[in-house]
């Protein structure tokens, strides 16, 4: 399996994946 | 009015976090946005231009802005008084405070970014040195310095979209 982050696009979508589970865990401790 | 009070000091670190952030930040999405995809388009001759000339440059403002953003930004929380509630992810300080959501938040954001810095001066430039040929390896050791440079650096994108999140957040909404 290649790793994600050879490819820039797969890079930017997990970066914002990790945002949008960062921002859920935020919300819920808040 | 006093230019020489504690808000405008406090002004000026954070003015300067963030210039030295959007230096680090801008050149690290400069690398990867910009020079990396763009490389095997270069005709062979022509890339020393960026092997020797550009990448050395911009890699010399990209790890000095790295420290001043996380120089000042260890001051700013220092100073402030809440370092440690922040590194601890609002946990210490609770006790007395309450959970403090704002230092959970600043606090992710400072460990990204604490991470991003050790990725920068511990890994992606000694193997930039490598892969640039100012430091001199053999050829099999320097197609691996360049790809392990190239993975930290991606992970450093990866990271700074989280990250930024989470420092803006900490100012504004919480």
């Amino acid at each position: 399996m290649n790793n994600p982050l050879e490819k820039l696009s797969s890079t930017v979508v997990m970066g914002v994946v990790l945002t949008v589970i960062m921002v859920a865990v935020l919300a819920a401790i808040a | 009015m006093d230019l020489f009070n504690e808000v405008w000091g406090l002004f000026m670190m954070r003015w300067l976090h963030v210039i030295s952030g959007v230096m680090w930040i801008g050149l690290l999405w400069y690398f990867n946005f910009v020079q990396i995809p763009n490389m095997g388009k270069i005709p062979d001759d022509q890339k020393p231009a960026i092997g020797k000339v550009i990448a050395p440059a911009a890699l010399w403002w990209f790890r000095w802005a790295a420290l001043a953003t996380l120089a000042t930004g260890l001051i700013l929380a220092g100073w402030q008084g809440y370092i440690l509630d922040a590194i601890t992810l609002g946990i210490v300080g609770a006790a007395e405070d309450g959970f403090v959501i704002k230092h959970c938040a600043i606090g992710i954001g400072m460990w990204m970014g604490i991470i991003m810095a050790f990725n920068v001066w511990g890994v992606i430039w000694p193997n930039q040195k490598k892969a640039l040929g100012m430091v001199q390896v053999d050829a099999a050791s320097k197609k691996k310095a360049a790809r392990t440079a190239m993975l930290f650096s991606r992970t450093n994108t990866l990271l700074s979209i989280p990250m930024l999140y989470a420092m803006v957040s900490a100012q504004n909404i919480y």
